[in-house]
């Protein structure tokens, strides 16, 4: 069924499980005692692979017994007053709902996680109990709408089947006298229960916050100063490890993106790209690079091409420049996208550059002509280095 | 000018080992006459010894350089801020300039760069790095309206940027100093620095909702 209970008693018992689920169906069918006992199995059995049983797990869980016999005791108070309402068949039901669902909920804190998940998805289906984790407006109306039949059928079948004679007026007021005793001597435990629970709640939820946070940290500062000081002697890689760390440091407090989650291949805009080229051309030449990116616009083919030309721009500034530092600026207009890259470095005059280094003309010149943009390369020596390329768009979109 | 004497200048960060740092670094153009690691220590102390500039650290407890900036501008108008900071958040630039800072630079800057600052910041006129270039040309971006709202009152000389102030503006983004600028765009360095100011004082007045705004929504994107 749910639990594998059927299977691990077969398993130990030698009998077909599906005997032993259509046993458990019987005495379901019968006083819900096969419930009952299903839960009762669940609890005390070994899972298959688990050391402890949940009953065991449990146990050292002080509010999760608590909870169990809170919620025994509910079950217990309403379907007492149903029998004091003349139902007399919830009599028989009492006890073994009452255990079977404290029982469940026992499971549910002390089981594993796949135990936790199913009964979750199975709560989840049923938007009636309202405990999904932020219920919405269509299962709170559901909700009512249940609530309000429930209470119009059981008062209508009160005034059908019996006449609202004195007994069954004294039997209706035994029942509130019930609840009311339950609700007095119980009352307070449960509302502190509840509390309690929402309190447990909100600090289950703070500790996963830093337990994730503790991770991310680890994976990528703890990683960092690691590499750092093992490559203290080397002043180019350090600048480019503390760089890279910071950059992503920077990408999660500011951009909310997790330590670890850059995807070169799922970037969809121009800053995206940037950032990209940046962290590429920093990872692999081991110079800082100042990007400033005004605008944002959806990549197309024409600015992909216009972000390649730009990176070998900036390699090329890293690698033959000299400079340490390299200034990325690209700005997103209505009509047009460019982008500047600018090195302090050596510098060199564009005419001397060899017919064999095809990296200028190639992969920057060529490509932005092809593409429909222009490209600029203005050089001093002594001075530095910037090549301006511009690439029209077509305005549309953001 | 300040020629001619040293520039006294007051620390206000939260890290000992940063305050370290920029103490050696610093020229000798400068003086450090004071330091303070919180913000009511700060407001207290330069309130004593009257810097002619304070390096305030953005990231502080109990309010960060902005309160120190507001506290001490209120009694002591003539201290000039020049804020430093790791962060590059759009809300933390624009809310320090807007308390009053005549500039905003990385803690990445060398120390030379620092002096400079220090000493264009002494003088009355405003630094921007890069990428705080970058922030105002995207906040002044859009024509007003077209953005998030205009705003209640348009006010066309404090809400949107001369078409030189942008060119100006965009040469810094690409990495410019203030006389690259100038060679650029065949002005003089004076005539870099008033625009810069003015681009400065609009960033610190305009009511336009981008300011104020477009740096939370940023965050969002």
């Amino acid at each position: 069924m749910v639990g594998g209970v059927a299977a691990g008693l077969s398993d130990r018992c030698g009998i077909d499980a599906n005997v032993i689920r259509l046993i458990f169906a019987v005495l379901t069918i019968g006083d819900a005692s096969g419930f009952a006992l299903y839960v009762l199995a669940w609890l005390v059995m070994d899972r298959q692979g688990d050391a402890t049983s949940i009953a065991r797990r449990a146990l050292a869980d002080r509010r999760s017994v608590a909870l169990a016999l809170a919620l025994a005791t509910l079950i217990g108070c309403v379907l007492l007053a149903l029998e004091a309402l003349g139902l007399g068949f919830a009599a028989n039901l009492a006890g073994p709902v009452a255990f079977g669902a404290a029982g469940l909920v026992v499971i549910w804190r002390a089981g594993s996680d796949d135990e936790k998940s199913f009964l979750r998805q199975v709560v989840g289906q049923a938007p009636v109990l309202g405990l999904t984790d932020r219920p919405s407006r269509r299962a709170l109306m559901a909700r009512v709408v249940v609530g309000l039949v429930l209470v119009a059928g059981g008062l209508g079948g009160l005034v059908a089947t019996r006449h609202p004679d004195r007994t069954a007026l004294q039997a209706v007021a035994s029942a509130a006298v019930v609840v009311v005793g339950f609700l007095v001597v119980f009352g307070p435990w449960w509302l502190a229960l509840a509390r309690d629970l929402a309190l447990e709640r909100r600090e289950r939820v703070r500790t996963q916050e830093r337990a994730d946070m503790a991770a991310a940290i680890h994976d990528s500062v703890l990683q960092t100063l690691a590499l750092i000081q093992r490559s203290s002697a080397n002043p180019r890689e350090v600048t480019r490890l503390a760089r890279a760390q910071e950059r992503e440091l920077r990408a999660w407090l500011f951009e909310a993106r997790a330590p670890g989650s850059f995807d070169a291949s799922a970037v969809t805009t121009v800053a995206e790209g940037v950032a990209v080229v940046e962290a590429e051309v920093e990872e692999s030449h081991g110079v800082a690079i100042e990007s400033v990116v005004v605008g944002d616009r959806r990549l197309d083919d024409r600015l992909r091409a216009l972000l390649a030309a730009g990176r070998e721009a900036a390699a090329n500034a890293a690698a033959w420049s000299g400079a340490t530092t390299v200034s990325i600026f690209v700005e997103v207009e209505p009509t047009r996208v460019s982008m500047f890259v600018r090195d302090r470095g050596q510098g060199f005059d564009p005419a001397d550059v060899g017919e064999d280094r095809r990296g200028i003309s190639d992969s920057i010149r060529a490509r932005m002509a092809r593409h429909g943009g222009t490209s600029d390369i203005r050089s001093v020596r002594g001075e530095g280095t910037e090549v301006a390329l511009i690439m029209p768009t077509t305005e549309d979109g953001p | 000018m300040s020629a001619g004497r040293t520039l006294r200048v007051f620390l206000v960060d939260d890290h000992r080992l940063f305050r370290a740092g920029v103490r050696a670094e610093l020229g000798p153009e400068v003086e450090v006459v004071g330091e303070a690691d919180e913000v009511a220590a700060a407001i207290e102390l330069i309130g004593e010894r009257i810097p002619d500039v304070v390096l305030v650290d953005v990231h502080m407890p109990d309010g960060g350089g902005q309160a120190v900036i507001e506290a001490v501008g209120r009694t002591h108008p003539d201290v000039r801020f020049l804020a430093l900071s790791v962060s590059d958040a759009a809300e933390d630039v624009i809310g320090v300039i807007r308390a009053g800072a005549r500039g905003y630079v990385t803690k990445t800057i060398s120390g030379a760069e620092l002096t400079e600052a220090i000493v264009r910041v002494a003088d009355g006129d405003a630094v921007f790095s890069p990428r705080l270039a970058g922030f105002v040309l995207d906040a002044f971006a859009a024509d007003p309206g077209a953005v998030g709202g205009a705003p209640v009152t348009f006010d066309p000389e404090l809400d949107q940027l001369t078409p030189r102030e942008r060119e100006v503006l965009r040469l810094i983004a690409r990495g410019y100093a203030y006389k690259e600028v100038a060679r650029e765009l065949s002005i003089s360095v004076k005539t870099v620095e008033t625009h810069v100011s003015a681009v400065l004082r609009k960033l610190q007045l305009s009511s336009r909702h981008q300011l104020t705004r477009w740096a939370t929504e940023r965050r969002l994107l």
